[in-house]
């Protein structure tokens, strides 16, 4: 979204340059290229495209772009061809593509949209990368040689192979050489085979595949052993990859089930309504991003610690109000939570919305870390794992290295011993509530990058955080960071020969038997807290 | 004395009630709205009781129908299965409603269906859904498979040129059913087991890293592959999500949608979605006048300029209109005038065409392919140069093939069965024995 507006306020300015110098009174061409490119049959769109590209034509990269991103249309009862600078809402912001004059906002009921479809962007994908193909930064260059990978077509080869003569980047030759690899491969080329033979890209190996698939015995023969030779490689980088998908789903289990595991672990409050104090700091992240508009990254940053200062002031709201005074009554402590629960989902329904709010992902957290070309690593989820290590870390000081972790051990092994050495039982109570309520918060902020934010986001993690904390051994931390990690690796080796259903099902089948072993969880507490 | 005054009193009771009676006749006409207003299905259903809602105040600006007002009867049956069967029961047994407008998961419907049946009341279902149903009592304006399904599917095959097929559902009913019709069909068009690749998700699925991963070593064996998707609701957002962080783009393997449309998208940023796919009978982007129109209407009812409408609104829009006209037809409310009246009716859909109510409670739609825009909204890039008739019964199934539904008299039966050339249960005994 913000790269489209982005490059569209470049493009304008590029335009607004160009126009003040030829004030010319005669006709720009541009105009006969857009109309002729709005105006023109399925069949013929991309001959109309040709023409832009071979007009020469400085604004014709970002016309292009704009047309890709749906952002050209036609003024019903004009004609004119203008570019969509804001296509939300009733009234759309159109400027005139060719003087980039801004022409206001304009009902979209008058306007007429240049259609386009997924086989004519993959085309303008193909031209625009080739377009790139000659900018300055090498990286930009490289980027879209690799664009160009299954997308060569007979029209695009002699360019290349001229752009192949005068490139010096190595890494800029070898995307190339392999774009037109798979193109000749395709034409049945068996030299081209040996190219493609340790690439792990996904269009190569299609190539290859199709190639192994043909008629002809020798071109099969080789595309073979080139595939022999990348599935190895292959085999490596899905256990990788099945390796990071664990550890990334259990630091998401870790994140919810941390809070609880200082609420249920070492209070020993079952509160249901742990998952809607995670829905809270989502909510916050949503509500910090649209007091700040068009800044995610810095909304993101605020939210973190506004998501736990929400979900600690409503914990403690909780705690005051209901659970005090249900001390020692585990039964009805669940049901009040339960329906405490209940309230906060229905109250954010009425207050806010039952539908979905949008959380926008931060620019610098979309897509992923390209590690080759099979493993790629995405970004959110990497940020969320280190942000789940940030949080734990930070827990265990607060819990070893402070005077309120001291209280806290205190209180929860001895609650009688230590008021008469002068705590005082019913702060601690409030403040480890506020923490662990505050945590839930935190995680809240992480989830809402990763998942919907919605009135009922807090009931798709209460029985995954309760089943870690339990799994990892009541009231102890490295216990829940151990078992959310194992759960989250050994749902995803399942998953990819039992399906999520049954991996599932595996998964609580599991710890239901381990528990029947070992009723105390990974690492049960010992000594004489543990007694009680 | 005391049995002549036990009399009097009756006699006068029956006089005020006789008189009651002829004042009843200019009463409202009631409508019951079954749409849940909390719990999780709250964020699909709500705006479908705002619509019917704003449709009764519309209507009641023309001057209602047959000289009568009508009036909304709205009731809460809170995302709750049985619930929703007893909600069913007080609107028609209580609150005595002429019509029913309501549910969204076939497992709700299927609840309501006895009692719909059982009351002989009328309901206007406006979600699509598997099919494989044709009751006497309801009225389907949503697609059925025949209408979504396989026309999108067409379009993938022949347009885009798809070889190799990922059904990919959320693990209940429709998804089930819709992708069981769809593997036949494509093995039927000579399509090899080892290029479909069927995946189903719990409810709410939120991890998708190893599936998306799945399809991409799967879409990378050289053939062109798509993905169709009965993902339901909320499960949508984290998987598209994954799809854009793994650099899954449209072009590469497209995403075909059978549930996700505007509403769900108003939830997400779509920048990453650009040109993934969705099949419906209505999409707002849609330009004709009744549907700007409409929208107008819609922007002002609510008082906000970014609301969207969708495709089971434009079912409620329709299905309201039948049956005005079928009530204009019959010259009364009366449940089974207005059943045989409203067969063959005509109403204007929102998409420039006529949608027609066929002999098996079933509609003619149109069906629209639509690309997914940075904006949450859908462009259409092909539609069937026709409105497509309603299968009740899909001709894909081995259980289904030869049944047939037509509620004409003489067959007058929803599981007519053309082989043994018999009538079976009806679809609410059918419903209520699964129970």
């Amino acid at each position: 979204m913000s790269i489209i507006r982005r490059s569209l306020t470049s493009l304008l300015i590029a335009l607004a340059c160009l126009v003040s110098v030829p004030a010319m009174a005669q006709e720009d061409p541009g105009k006969a290229l857009l109309v002729n490119l709005a105006e023109a049959p399925s069949s013929r769109v991309e001959e109309a495209i040709n023409a832009i590209v071979d007009s020469g034509d400085e604004r014709a990269r970002g016309w292009l772009e704009a047309y890709g991103n749906n952002r050209l249309s036609r003024i019903k009862d004009t004609g004119q061809v203008v570019l969509v600078l804001n296509n939300r809402g009733r009234d759309w912001e159109i400027a005139d593509p060719l003087t980039g004059e801004n022409l206001g906002e304009m009902s979209r009921r008058k306007l007429d949209r240049v259609a386009i479809n997924n086989a004519i962007r993959g085309k303008l994908e193909g031209i625009m990368a080739m377009l790139d193909l000659n900018a300055a930064d090498p990286d930009v260059r490289e980027a879209s040689a690799r664009d160009m990978m299954g997308k060569v077509d007979a029209a695009l080869v002699a360019p290349l192979e001229a752009r192949l003569e005068k490139e010096e980047s190595a890494a800029v030759r070898d995307r190339i050489e392999a774009a037109l690899a798979i193109y000749r491969v395709e034409q049945g080329d068996i030299e081209a085979v040996e190219v493609l033979a340790g690439s792990l890209h996904s269009r190569a190996r299609a190539a290859l595949n199709n190639a192994a698939a043909s008629d002809n015995s020798q071109l099969a023969e080789a595309a073979n052993k080139a595939l022999a030779s990348i599935e190895q490689k292959l085999k490596l980088n899905k256990a990788a990859e099945t390796l990071y998908f664990g550890l990334s789903m259990g630091s998401v289990l870790v994140l919810a089930a941390i809070g609880l595991a200082i609420t249920f672990g070492v209070m020993g409050v079952i509160n249901m309504a742990h998952g809607e104090l995670i829905m809270l700091g989502a909510y916050t992240t949503w509500g910090v991003q649209q007091l700040l508009p068009g800044q995610p990254g810095l909304a993101l940053l605020l939210s973190i610690p506004a998501g736990f200062l929400v979900a600690a002031i409503a914990g403690i709201i909780i705690e005051r109000s209901v659970i005090q005074h249900l001390k020692g009554r585990p039964l009805e402590t669940l049901l009040a939570t339960f329906g405490i629960s209940l309230i906060l989902q229905q109250l954010v329904r009425t207050v806010i919305s039952p539908q979905n709010r949008t959380v926008v992902t931060p620019e610098w957290m979309s897509g992923s870390l390209v590690i080759n070309d099979a493993l790629s690593l995405t970004l959110n989820r990497l940020y969320v794992m280190a942000f789940a290590l940030i949080v734990f870390a930070a827990l265990m000081m607060i819990m070893r290295r402070t005077r309120l972790g001291l209280d806290v051990r205190a209180v929860t092994q001895n609650r009688a011993m230590a008021r008469s050495m002068g705590i005082k039982a019913t702060k601690v109570d409030i403040l480890t509530f506020a923490l662990g309520s505050g945590v839930a918060g935190l995680a809240g902020v992480a989830l809402s990058q990763l998942t919907n934010v919605g009135p009922n986001l807090g009931q798709n993690y209460i029985i995954d955080s309760f089943m870690v904390v339990v799994f990892g051994g009541v009231g102890n931390l490295w216990g829940t960071l151990i078992a959310g990690l194992s759960l989250g690796t050994i749902n995803q080796l399942l998953e990819p020969w039992a399906g999520a259903v049954l991996a599932k099902i595996i998964v609580l089948v599991f710890i239901i038997l381990f528990i029947q072993k070992r009723p105390k969880g990974l690492f049960p507490q010992k000594g004489r807290a543990a007694e009680n | 004395m005391s049995i002549k005054k036990h009399v009097k009193v009756g006699l006068s009771a029956l006089a005020l009630s006789v008189s009651m009676h002829s004042v009843a006749a200019e009463d409202p006409i009631k409508v019951g709205i079954l749409h849940s207003l909390s719990g999780t299905m709250a964020i699909s259903e709500t705006v479908l009781k705002d619509t019917v809602e704003m449709l009764i105040e519309q209507q009641n600006e023309k001057g209602g129908v047959l000289g009568r007002e009508l009036e909304a009867v709205v009731v809460d049956p809170a995302s709750d299965w049985p619930l929703f069967a007893e909600k069913a029961r007080e609107l028609l047994a209580q609150e005595e409603v002429d019509v029913i407008f309501g549910n969204w998961t076939s497992v709700s419907r299927k609840s309501v269906l006895p009692v719909v049946e059982e009351l002989n009341g009328l309901l206007f279902y406006p979600v699509q859904y598997e099919g494989e149903e044709s009751s006497e009592n309801v009225f389907y304006t949503g697609a059925a498979p025949n209408q979504q399904a396989i026309p999108a599917v067409n379009y993938l095959k022949d347009e885009i040129g798809v070889e190799r097929w990922v059904l990919a559902g959320t693990d209940y009913v429709y998804p089930r059913t819709t992708n069981k019709i769809l593997e036949t069909y494509l093995k039927d068009q000579g399509v090899a087991d080892e290029d479909i690749m069927v995946n189903y998700t719990p409810f709410g699925h939120s991890d998708w890293q190893n599936i998306v991963s799945d399809i991409k070593s799967f879409g990378s064996a050289g053939k062109k592959t798509a993905v169709v998707s009965t993902i339901n609701g909320d499960a949508n957002v984290p998987f598209y999500r994954e799809l854009g962080n793994q650099g899954i783009s449209a072009s590469d393997i497209p995403v075909v949608a059978f549930s996700v449309g505007e509403q769900e998208l108003s939830g997400i940023d779509t920048g990453p979605l650009v040109g993934h796919l969705a099949a419906w009978n209505y999409f707002m982007s849609v330009d004709t006048d009744a549907n700007w129109d409409f929208i107008d209407a819609w922007i002002d009812y609510k008082g906000d300029d970014t609301v969207v409408t969708n495709d089971p609104m434009e079912a409620h829009y329709i299905g309201f209109n039948m049956y005005i006209e079928a009530v204009k037809k019959a010259g009364t409310t009366d449940v089974d005038e207005v059943k045989d009246a409203i067969i063959g009716v005509s109403v204007p859909n929102l998409t420039g065409g006529y949608a027609t109510m066929m002999p098996n409670h079933h509609i003619t739609k149109p069906v629209l392919i639509g690309e997914i825009q940075d904006n949450g909204q859908f462009s259409v890039v092909w539609e069937t140069p026709s409105t497509v008739a309603g299968d009740a019964w899909s001709d894909f199934l081995p259980g289904s093939r030869d049944m047939i539904a037509d509620w004409r008299k003489p067959m007058f039966c929803g599981t007519f069965n053309t082989a043994t050339g018999s009538c079976g249960a009806s679809s609410g005994e059918m419903a209520a024995e699964a129970e």
